[in-house]
């Protein structure tokens, strides 16, 4: 019950009335940020006259006239630097997805081989981590593009990577023993293979190509079909599973059409797929895929890396859940694989993914590291040789930073957006 | 009824005993129990053992065993004088010792960068050991006194010590003292920040909010770039800025936003009580803030800061994409110098760089990883 106060409300002086002071300083913030952001355009603007320098965001109309050694679309010299913005933009996507697919993967078993009760695995993980998180990361790309990628043979003498140099190597080694009939058998097979498919030299690392024939579409088509149904039947198995208790193993069923659907409309089809095949032609490769070095350096560097924060945070998210789940898992007499797989996953997951999700984001922010070695991205064809060419600093830097701010703020809503739901799953 | 007719059943003679379970310490139950129970931790032990034999004799090869000790030029080097393989290359980083620590530092006033060092050293490692008293006047005088005193010692210009440039920095010199100027400048930005975001003001809370996000959406390249090439654009046209000056700025500015996240942490660990205490008491915002509420939280934070130093340190190197030579750009100079052009150059550069970056930010982690359990023990819930 509120009591009035004899007399009515306190008197107190205007400047000690808390409304009035926090709507007075927060007044004087707003005017001090605003005037700041005047003197800065005023400045801005005298500063560009004196210069003479354009501004303004007609340039990315006009001609480039810089070559970038790789890009996913088609691009020449004479187009625009709005083109140069995409290709840039697609490389550092291209680096990113590729980034995080492989960082996930190695730094979940790193992860996991810290946690090994194996004495000599868990120690090695610790190892790795402790090296690879605290040297610079421009430190490794530099080390993987100038000393590792640097230092690669010419193409005459690359090295194959591929069943056929380990084969071949094995039956030199039975020969030098002695046994060659053993020998022979392994050289005969290596020359059954054939020469390998994927070449490593100073000129980056050659693949073959794929080249998809006719009717590929359907095989894409079946993907997707299969994609929608594996989804379909998992809400399907969530609803059977809540009605009568019973349960499906969505797990396999799906992946076997995943699988199955593609490979059953690739068989029918008749594989309207084939390589291309790299061959050493001169004193260089014909055919074939060529990633260039700067982009291998970049990614190795990026993966091994993210991979060693990603692995503390598998590390710390599977140590989060208490050992009573698993024991009271296991006294349910439910089997290791169950354990695993119902109790222990799903409660590690709901801690590992919102500091993974920042794992990402910080590859694809560091991927602007690029420009330290010269990999065409965003920050280095953009930033760096389109401000260059056009001195229009505050509309290119703002341009790019925007890219980035943008990536991180979607990532940051969708993450929310997860926490939000994993949380209320959680909760009920 | 049968049971009558059951006979009862005694047993007669002993059973043999069970053997003695598998001992489960000691030095042979550790190999049973961590390294080969079962067959996957047998694979896993025999292939970790083949990673370790393929990595570490090289390395060790490469580092000491065929290492060359002197020399003084490429020539001493090369397998073909020397007839055998050549590890590391040491005469090469003797040769560029001075550039990799000073960068072109005038040789004649590098006593005053070497003071700094000294005054840096003393005044820290104090800080760093809980039991040594006076941390107030410690800090006071590390925070405070000593970036003027360093100010003063390496520009000079003033007390008739020779002006010498920024550009003539660099090395180790550059990654120190942006590190340093980092977190400097960063802690209590990110205080006033983490203030500002916690602030009851909607105004001030939004401001915050968006200035932390920002900069913390952006990649640090990008906030060196607009440092460099920006922000002279923003301020009046007679200003001349120091291009390490710039550089500095920005750094402040990204750090600051990460300290401040850093700071709100210890601010949310800070329990409510405390504030309503001081409240109670009539303290002011900032009494309160300055008196209760920041000594706990920042103590909180120690580790979080400590780490926040490791990204720094280790961010620093970005610096040579706008031509600043820190002691990776310096290393990377040196690369280019054809007397010292041999296929070990690049591995030797990198090894010894390598070494510095590792043992520095691996001293600095165990020192957090100290910190945080010595506060672990204490009053936190």
């Amino acid at each position: 019950m509120k009591q009035a106060l004899p007399g009515g409300p306190p008197r107190v002086a205007v400047h000690n009335n808390p409304k009035v002071r926090s709507a007075f300083y927060q007044a004087v913030a707003l005017v001090l940020v605003l005037a700041c952001a005047y003197a800065f355009t005023v400045n801005a603007s005298a500063n560009l006259r004196a210069q003479g320098f354009a501004s303004g965001f007609d340039f990315l109309g006009n001609t480039a006239g810089f070559g970038i050694n790789q890009t996913l679309i088609d691009y020449s010299e004479t187009d625009t630097y709005g083109r140069v913005f995409v290709v840039g933009l697609l490389n550092t996507l291209l680096v990113a997805v590729i980034g995080c697919v492989f960082a996930t993967i190695l730094g979940f078993i790193i992860g996991i081989a810290r946690l090994s009760p194996n004495w000599l695995i868990a120690r090695l993980g610790g190892a790795y981590v402790e090296t690879i998180r605290n040297l610079p990361l421009l430190f490794q790309i530099l080390f993987w593009y100038l000393a590792v990628l640097g230092t690669m043979p010419g193409p005459r003498q690359s090295i194959g990577l591929g069943l056929q140099p380990v084969l071949s190597a094995i039956g030199d080694g039975i020969a030098a023993i002695g046994l060659t009939a053993i020998a022979d058998g392994f050289r005969s097979l290596a020359a059954w293979i054939g020469p390998p498919d994927i070449y490593l030299n100073n000129r980056g690392v050659i693949l073959p190509r794929p080249l998809l024939g006719d009717g590929f579409e359907w095989v894409a088509i079946a993907f997707g079909l299969a994609v929608l149904l594996a989804i379909g039947l998992r809400v399907w198995a969530r609803q059977r599973l809540d009605a009568t208790g019973r349960t499906f193993p969505t797990g396999w069923t799906a992946f076997g059409l995943i699988v199955g659907l593609p490979l059953a409309a690739l068989l029918a089809l008749g594989v309207p797929i084939s390589f291309e095949h790299p061959q050493l032609r001169g004193f260089n490769f014909v055919g074939g895929l060529r990633l260039i070095p700067e982009l291998v350096a970049l990614l190795f560097a990026l993966v091994t890396y993210t991979a060693a924060y990603i692995a503390e945070v598998v590390r710390g998210g599977i140590l989060a859940v208490p050992r009573g789940q698993s024991e009271a898992a296991l006294a349910l007499g439910l089997r290791r694989g169950l354990t695993l797989r119902l109790i222990i996953v799903p409660q590690a997951l709901r801690v590992i993914v919102p500091p993974l999700t920042n794992q990402f984001l910080n590859l694809t922010k560091n991927s602007s590291l690029a420009v330290g070695i010269g990999y065409p991205d965003l920050f280095a064809v953009f930033a760096g040789t389109t401000l260059n060419q056009t001195h229009q600093a505050i509309e290119i830097i703002a341009i790019t930073m925007a890219v980035y701010l943008a990536i991180s703020l979607i990532t940051s809503i969708l993450m929310n957006w997860y926490n939000a739901r994993t949380n209320r799953r959680f909760e009920r | 009824m049968e049971t009558a007719a059951m006979e009862t059943y005694v047993r007669r003679e002993l059973i043999a005993p069970l053997p003695p379970p598998l001992a489960t310490s000691g030095m042979l139950g550790f190999l049973r129990q961590r390294l080969f129970g079962g067959v996957l931790n047998i694979v896993l032990t025999l292939l970790s053992l083949l990673l370790i034999i393929i990595v570490l004799p090289p390395l060790v090869r490469f580092l000491i065993i065929d290492a060359v000790w002197s020399g003084s030029s490429r020539t001493d080097c090369l397998a073909e004088t020397l007839g055998r393989p050549v590890g590391a290359c040491w005469p090469f980083i003797a040769a560029k010792f001075r550039q990799f620590m000073y960068g072109f530092y005038p040789e004649a006033e590098q006593w005053r960068v070497n003071l700094t060092y000294a005054l840096g050293v003393v005044l820290l490692v104090p800080l760093l050991i809980p039991r040594v008293p006076y941390k107030a006047w410690n800090a006071i005088a590390f925070f405070g006194v000593f970036p003027l005193v360093a100010f003063v010692l390496l520009v000079g210009n003033v007390l008739g010590l020779p002006h010498v440039e920024t550009r003539l920095w660099g090395g180790m010199l550059v990654t120190l003292v942006i590190t340093f100027t980092g977190i400097i400048g960063s802690l209590p930005l990110g205080v006033l920040l983490a203030l500002g975001r916690a602030s009851r003001l909607p105004v001030v809370r939004m401001l915050s909010i968006i200035f932390i996000e920002f900069w913390r959406g952006v990649p640090l390249v990008t906030v060196l770039f607009f440092a460099t090439y920006m922000l002279p654009l923003f301020l009046p046209g007679n200003w001349r800025m120091d291009p390490m000056l710039r550089v500095l700025i920005g750094v402040v500015l990204f750090a600051g936003a990460y300290m401040a996240e850093v700071v709100r942490g210890g601010l949310q660990a800070v329990p409510r009580g405390q504030y309503e205490g001081a409240t109670a008491l009539g303290l002011g915002y900032w009494k309160m803030m300055g008196y209760v509420v920041m000594p706990q939280a920042l103590k909180y934070v120690i580790p979080g800061i400590v780490n926040s130093f490791i990204a720094l340190f280790k961010d620093t190197t970005l610096v040579l994409i706008v031509a600043i030579f820190d002691l990776l750009g310096q290393l990377r100079a040196a690369f280019a110098d054809p007397n010292w052009a041999t296929p070990v150059t690049l591995f030797t550069g990198f090894a010894f760089a390598g070494i510095i970056y590792l043992v520095i930010s691996f001293a600095m982690s165990r020192y957090a990883l100290y910190t945080e359990r010595r506060l672990d023990t204490g009053a936190r819930r």
